[in-house]
């Protein structure tokens, strides 16, 4: 009933509960998130200041209005175009209120730095030593960040666009 | 004597009392010592290595080491079409390639925006919930033999190479099907096919019964996993656990239910949760007794899908699917129900291309044995596999 | 060797060459490692349970290295498992037999081009005497390939290396073309 009202204004439920869920981490934080990009499919904010990144997330799991307790999914992104790298984090009031959103964090490509979330969700731990697997993005503040699928001594970043493999490992030549 | 008193290696402590009399105490705290599981072991699923820290029997930390099965799939996604990308999904959680599709197309799906017809939508739920049991007769199996039981592997694997027949005839493979594509199925049911499975679902009724009786309510079965591994609801939402694991901790939550995606709303079934009578809530015989009760929600499926399905006349299997496959430019995130809990895909397609620009799986085995860390502290070595065991880990999905 | 067929119970004297019993004793326990690595391993599963039996012919997983002959390598190898693939081959005592299962290990399967971190067959690192196709292979052309891996032990000889029994294996083979247009033959005629 009230998806079929939500239609009638021209938007989905899920993009009405987005936008509430914006208003308030926006009343928080200010100008730390950027505005709320209201598509269909995966509606997702950015967190401008990166450094406050462990402070929102701490918010919005904790906020009585908001409750993300639930990480559904932790997203490296390679963005060559802006010489960026960055994180997609897809939340979730898993039992409670049952929204979602995506919050996206961009750090530079070279030596770049994100706040690590895993000691306010413990299933970042895991995502975000993939995502230094993968792209090579720092997190601070990991209490682990080693590699976890590729071997320790594998050479350069799988995932990035401009990866080049490596010609052999431990004397086994690795492309075919 | 003093010599003696002087070894540090030795659990004996000399202490000389005087008059030629010694105080001799045996020193109980032992040292540390690292052990080593995997990652060739018969009790771990695949390839997992595990470095256990131990101090006599006790597990101070087991750590995971993964990797051993990392065979590159989200590279592979940026390098192959929208379709194309199928192929490699099913070899992700090889247990269960059938929802594995029905994830990664309800992804794409969702950003395509597109119409799925009915009768399809019915194949691609009666084909998951076959391959769900399939999946979980699998898992039942694999933790008897973990925990010593052969016989029941053996009963599993009989039953389970009936729904592996029903499948290999509706697909044409065992295993890896390759079935459910964006848009439609690959092929409509076989003449018959519904007779088969009706035939199939009487058969299994009482053979899970008989499941059921040889093995959750064996008693070694479940001395050995009651009160193994327990695991709080709170902490496990915390580490991202679903399907079975995070229902063993008795969070009421299954995607069927909450996404509503396919006809799933349609469709009577329950969320399976343990009671607490038998089992303790959020142990590894928790676990069990959730995929044991999902067998049987499945079947319910099956049986509901096998009525409700609509009529093949004019029926064309491939009518939706898209000429060419080119999304406009965004961002998904789709998921469904794996037997294994969130199976989740996101996608980001550029608008121009038709692979996707970035395809990261989000696997439930790799979300889950992120635990293991927290679930092993303090448990003895045996209980370790009993441990691993009721995680039901696919190393396929665990490392991609 | 049709030691079965052979009236032995009246005599208890049978006359064979030392090479036939040792190889038909070989042949009869090939134990392969409990070695899974992906896909296959629950194709290799399947068929040791009930419906496929593998111990009908005397193939029963050992869980170690140093008690088995055969090691069936059952999935992809990557990178990282193949220093530990090489070590559990090593292991393994002498005479020892190598099936590759499955595409990946036969030459990378599907992820022979953009793989970074696949091996691309696992013959690059280890002999391997028996190779089975497929994604899966089916249980039967496992066994299949196991049958060979039989044949090959019967080709052994005292005194001649593996690479002759190959030869000689190879030499002996029957062509499937023949045996396909002989049953097709025999359908048509009757």
């Amino acid at each position: 009933m009230e998806e079929t009202q939500a239609n009638a204004a021209g938007e989905s439920a899920e993009i009405t509960t987005a936008k509430a869920v914006w208003q308030v981490v926006r009343d928080a934080f200010g100008e730390a998130v950027s505005e709320l990009d209201a598509n269909p499919f995966m509606p997702f904010f950015e967190v401008l200041e990166r450094e406050r990144w462990r402070d929102i997330a701490l918010f919005m799991r904790d906020d009585p209005v908001l409750l993300f307790n639930y990480m559904a999914c932790l997203s490296g992104v390679d963005y060559p175009e802006e010489e960026k790298l960055g994180i997609v984090c897809n939340l979730e009031s898993l039992g409670k209120h049952g929204h979602k959103i995506a919050v996206k964090v961009k750090c530079e490509r070279e030596g770049g730095a994100i706040p690590s979330v895993a000691k306010v969700w413990k299933t970042a731990e895991w995502h975000e030593r993939e995502a230094f697997d993968m792209y090579g993005m720092i997190f601070t503040g990991h209490p682990d960040l080693r590699r976890i699928l590729c071997p320790e001594d594998w050479e350069g970043y799988p995932l990035r666009k401009d990866y080049e493999v490596q010609e052999t490992y431990h004397g086994i030549k690795v492309p075919n | 004597m003093q010599e003696l008193g002087k070894s540090e290696q030795s659990s004996l402590r000399v202490t000389p009392q005087g008059k030629g009399r010694v105080l001799i105490e045996k020193d109980l705290s032992s040292e540390e010592m690292v052990l080593n599981m995997g990652p060739q072991h018969p009790s771990t699923h695949g390839v997992l290595r595990l470095e256990c820290k131990t101090d006599g029997e006790v597990v101070i930390e087991a750590e995971p080491y993964l990797g051993y099965l990392h065979r590159c799939f989200e590279k592979y996604a940026e390098t192959v079409d929208y379709p194309g990308v199928v192929p490699f999904v099913d070899r992700m959680d090889y247990l269960a390639s059938m929802n594995n599709d029905l994830a990664y197309c309800i992804a794409v799906e969702k950003l395509l925006d597109i119409e799925i017809p009915r009768r399809v939508e019915f194949i691609r739920v009666l084909v998951s919930e076959l391959n769900r049991i399939a999946s979980h007769l699998v898992a039942i199996g694999t933790y008897a033999i973990d925990l010593g039981a052969f016989t029941p592997f053996l009963f599993c694997f009989r039953d389970r190479e009936h729904l592996l027949g029903l499948l290999e005839w509706a697909s044409g493979a065992r295993m890896l099907y390759n079935y459910i594509l964006i848009g439609g199925v690959a092929e409509d049911l076989p003449k018959g096919f519904i007779e088969r499975t009706r035939e199939f679902v009487s058969y299994f009724r009482p053979k899970a019964v008989e499941l059921q009786k040889l093995l959750t309510e064996n008693e070694i079965f479940v001395k050995r996993t009651r009160g193994v591994g327990m695991m709080p609801a709170d902490v496990a939402i915390n580490y991202g656990w679903s399907g079975p694991m995070l229902r063993g901790s008795g969070v009421e939550w299954d995607l069927r239910k909450i996404d509503g995606y396919s006809v799933y709303p349609e469709l009577d079934f329950s969320v399976c949760v343990p009671d607490g009578k038998f089992s303790d809530i959020g142990d590894s015989l928790s676990r069990h007794l959730v995929r044991a009760m999902e067998m049987e929600e499945s079947l319910k499926i099956i049986e509901q899908c096998l009525d409700m399905m609509p009529g093949e006349e004019g029926f064309n299997p491939r009518a939706a699917i898209p000429k060419r496959i080119r999304p406009k430019a965004g961002e998904v995130y789709g998921r469904a129900e794996n037997p294994r809990g969130e199976l989740g895909f996101y996608i980001q397609s550029d608008g121009k291309s038709t692979s996707p620009l970035r395809c990261k799986a989000r696997s439930s085995c790799f979300v889950n044995l992120s635990a293991m860390k927290e679930l092993s502290m303090g448990q003895l070595i045996p209980d370790l596999v009993a441990i691993i065991g009721s995680i039901d880990i696919v190393l396929g999905e665990v490392d991609r | 060797m049709g030691l079965l067929d052979a009236n032995i119970s009246k005599h208890n004297v049978l006359v064979t060459s030392v090479d036939n019993v040792m190889n038909w004793a070989r042949l009869s326990s090939l134990w392969p490692m409990g070695f899974g690595l992906a896909c296959c391993a629950i194709e290799m599963m399947a068929t040791n349970a009930s419906n496929h039996d593998l111990e009908r012919f005397g193939i029963f997983p050992r869980s170690s290295p140093r008690q088995s002959d055969l090691m069936i390598v059952a999935g992809t190898v990557t990178m990282k498992m193949a220093e530990r693939v090489i070590r559990l081959y090593e292991q393994m005592p002498e005479p020892r037999y190598v099936l590759s299962m499955g595409s990946c290990s036969n030459c990378g399967g599907p992820y022979w081009k953009h793989g970074y971190h696949v091996l691309k067959g696992v013959d690059k690192i280890i002999p391997v005497d028996v190779y089975v196709p497929g994604c899966p292979p089916r249980p039967e052309s496992l066994i299949g390939g196991l049958m060979k891996i039989q044949e090959l032990v019967r080709m052994e000889q005292i005194g001649i290396s593996r690479e002759e029994a190959i030869k000689k294996l190879d030499q002996k083979s029957l062509d499937p073309a023949q045996l396909i247009q002989g049953e097709r033959k025999g359908a048509l005629t009757t």
